[in-house]
């Protein structure tokens, strides 16, 4: 299932185009393209340029620090992480099923959280491709034209994002990087004046989330063919369900269906999710690659977020979202929707749905109640997993007897999708590069196929100690003097 | 006629009797003069210097300057302030205090003072110095990063808890607090989470295990209150309030 353009042959004889920095996504990436004779591509890669050492660097840290500490991998989802490692340490503290008001405060944080990075996703970063072409002009083609041509839709899109924003700050206590949810449960629920406070914007924010989705599709309906095989790849999907099939973002088992719709595994406790995935590692990405084991590495990659969640799951429980669901999922004709655009329209429903959750969750009397936190017996390691705005998050913890960290384990949202996007992007580049002369508009096709992922690169590239390197030594000529590569395995060699 | 003594702080008459300090008689007199390893109820020490104040030119830790009949202080002078503030750039760099994750943020002395005195940036280069957590304790958790050397623990286990667990060694740079056990592990020590000092630290150095960050932002000692207003006294209350909770089951 993977391209043949993954690794050129001769690629010495080639020329290289990169694409760097990748513009309006999150953190700092590149996509190099190798270009053959007659024009044609070769090869094509998206490269994570910036280095992180979470994994590493929380060893030795108390796991109660967990939820905090960690959320500093991100600055759009850190509720995500905060979540993601607040239930690995429930499990540390043998928590079990925590008090009511607990969960609730927590699930309402998660949905204010996917509110805002949704909202930001599609009127800050993608709202100028859509509305204006991918081929407008650069100078143009960005969040200040769209203020200057859809002043409203700009507004409605900040404002989105402010209500999320607000939901966090009130539940965790900031807008980022808050202090919520502690090991069994959360630090504080919520006061009547906080409930009305954000009940008096709801109903207004629904409407811009209807709204958000009707200019959506009625942008790719203007131009549907070109929509809906735009880097268009063939993929399994990954992503969590409730015990009833439902759609579902906090908490429940993992499910993955094949590109025929057949289902790969169902229900899976997300505990032994190393059963079921594993990393491979390339020697050109310091993003590892994760597949489903009992596929191989080959054919089991898979795609995870916005797209796979709808397509996966059986029914929505809020009725506007549910109905927009029905809609979508005709696309496929019975299987699910592949295109890669309709990640944003997958995304929008997601965004209506939480618009219309947090409206029925505020309602709930379990937020102001004061039964917060659940102990247990001390446990040596714990597993998280939630889905953050980009996709399944996986945290995993292992601490000694003293309570601090020996091991971590993160898969993160946008590793998921690493192979899928690069498939995209090769898709992409034979679609419109191959044979052509290069210019902007054309490489920000590729940006777009990119985009549509809504990656987070500076999550995503977590890994220490294992990567592969390679380091070239070039004299005043340009010729080859030395090279010196560094292998997965850590041996190094020169290989010169 | 009055017999009372005074001198004046930032102009203002401040009564004292003899033996006070000027920090002692400001205190009581409602000002406040920044300070970190000083606490009202046990010896001064005179060892961060944050409370340095101007006195007839000179500038000098008012936590263990003795009062005089017709001393003029300066508590606020932007001399006084810029040094003030330097001190605290010393402290920060010297250690590493990650305020963003810190369990103690927002109930912090040293988070608070700096706020205080307008502290925006650093300023100097961060050491960055390698240093571990004792976790080796079944109730009580010690984190070097955050240590400031101010040698409250060290006064308060001696003076009040006649225990003498704590200790500063070395000199300059290398100067650090040990343990008085024969492993040098807090866990080794007779250190009790119901000592005097384990509610003591200004900084989150020493903290009680299995809990954090449960106060919610908002409610946190310093979230809406500087610490001029907040006081000595609150802050050892709330310390010694969170050692009473419990942690899991083990």
């Amino acid at each position: 299932m993977t391209s043949p353009l993954e690794t050129a042959e001769r690629p010495q004889d080639m020329k290289r185009i990169v694409i760097e920095p990748l513009t309006r996504v999150e953190g700092h990436g590149k996509v190099t393209l190798l270009q053959g004779k007659n024009r044609n591509i070769r090869q094509a890669r998206l490269h994570i340029t910036e280095f992180r050492g979470f994994e590493k660097f929380i060893q030795g840290r108390p796991y109660w620090e967990l939820p905090v500490l960690v959320q500093r991998l991100c600055g759009i989802c850190p509720v995500s992480h905060h979540l993601a490692a607040a239930k690995a340490t429930d499990m540390i503290v043998g928590a079990g099923e925590l008090t009511p008001t607990a969960t609730k405060i927590r699930r309402l944080m998660h949905l204010g959280q996917t509110v805002q990075s949704h909202a930001l996703h599609f009127f800050h970063l993608c709202s100028p491709d859509l509305l204006f072409g991918f081929d407008d002009d650069v100078q143009h083609r960005n969040i200040t034209g769209v203020i200057e041509d859809f002043p409203d839709i700009a507004r409605q899109g900040v404002l989105l994002r402010k209500f999320g924003q607000e939901v966090i700050r009130v539940t965790a206590g900031k807008r980022i990087h808050g202090t919520g949810a502690i090991p069994g449960g959360v630090n504080k629920s919520l006061s009547l004046d906080e409930i009305r406070y954000l009940q008096d914007d709801i109903a207004r924010n629904i409407g811009w989330a209807q709204g958000a989705l009707e200019l959506l599709k009625n942008i790719i309906s203007e131009h549907y063919e070109h929509h809906m095989q735009f880097g268009t790849i063939q993929s399994n999907m990954m992503s969590m369900v409730r015990d009833d099939g439902a759609f579902e973002l906090y908490h429940g088992g993992l499910r993955a269906k094949a590109v025929n719709g057949d289902t790969i595994f169902d229900h899976v406790d997300y505990v032994n999710y190393n059963d079921y995935i594993r990393e491979s590692v390339k020697d050109w990405s310091y993003m590892k690659f994760p597949f489903i084991t009992s596929l191989g590495e080959e054919e089991g990659w898979y795609r995870v977020g916005p797209l796979a969640r709808i397509n996966n799951c059986d029914y929505m429980r809020m009725p506007l979202a549910e109905t927009e669901r029905q809609e979508f999922m005709a696309l496929g004709n019975g299987l699910p929707v592949q295109s890669t655009m309709a990640y944003h329209w997958a995304r929008l429903i997601e965004l209506l749905y939480c618009t219309e959750a947090i409206a029925e969750l505020l309602c709930d009397p379990d937020l102001v109640r004061k039964e917060l936190r659940i102990q247990g017996n001390l446990q040596g390691s714990g597993t998280g997993v939630v889905e953050a705005p980009r996709g399944t998050l996986f945290h995993h913890y292992e601490i000694d007897e003293r309570g601090i960290v020996e091991k971590a384990s993160l898969i993160v949202s946008t590793t998921n999708n690493n192979q899928a996007m690069n498939e995209s992007i090769r898709r992409v580049a034979n679609q419109y590069l191959d044979g052509n002369r290069l210019n902007e508009a054309l490489l920000n096709h590729v940006e777009v196929a990119i985009r549509a992922y809504d990656p987070c690169l500076s999550c995503a590239t977590h890994a220490m100690g294992k990567m592969p390197m390679e380091l070239n030594l070039v004299d005043a000529s340009g010729e080859l003097v030395d090279r010196l590569e560094k292998r997965v395995t850590g041996r190094i060699m020169r290989t010169i | 006629m009055s017999t009372e003594k005074t001198f004046k702080l930032d102009g203002r008459d401040i009564p004292f009797d003899d033996g006070d300090t000027v920090m002692d008689a400001a205190l009581r007199a409602g000002e406040y003069i920044p300070h970190l390893c000083h606490d009202p109820d046990f010896p001064p020490h005179g060892s961060c210097r944050v409370c340095v104040v101007g006195v007839n030119g000179r500038h000098t830790a008012s936590c263990t300057l003795q009062a005089s009949e017709g001393m003029d202080v300066d508590n606020s002078s932007e001399d006084i302030l810029e040094e003030r503030r330097m001190l605290l750039q010393m402290l920060f760099v010297e250690g590493n205090h990650t305020c963003p994750a810190c369990e103690k943020s927002g109930d912090c002395k040293l988070q608070a003072v700096a706020y205080h005195a307008g502290m925006l940036s650093p300023h100097f280069t961060h050491f960055f110095p390698k240093r571990s957590i004792d976790a080796s304790h079944p109730e009580m958790m010690f984190y070097y990063n955050r240590c400031i050397l101010c040698g409250l623990c060290v006064r308060v286990s001696k003076y009040e808890d006649k225990k003498s667990v704590f200790a500063i060694s070395g000199r300059g740079i290398d100067s650090r607090l040990v343990f008085n056990s024969p492993s040098g592990k807090l866990g080794d020590t007779d250190f009790s989470p119901t000592d005097q000092a384990a509610s003591v630290c200004p900084v989150g150095a020493i903290l009680p295990k299995y809990l954090g960050y449960e106060t919610p932002i908002g409610q946190r000692l310093y979230d809406f209150k500087p610490i001029s207003v907040v006081g000595d006294e609150t802050a050892r209350d709330i310390a010694k309030d969170k050692l009473t909770n419990g942690g899991p089951d083990e």
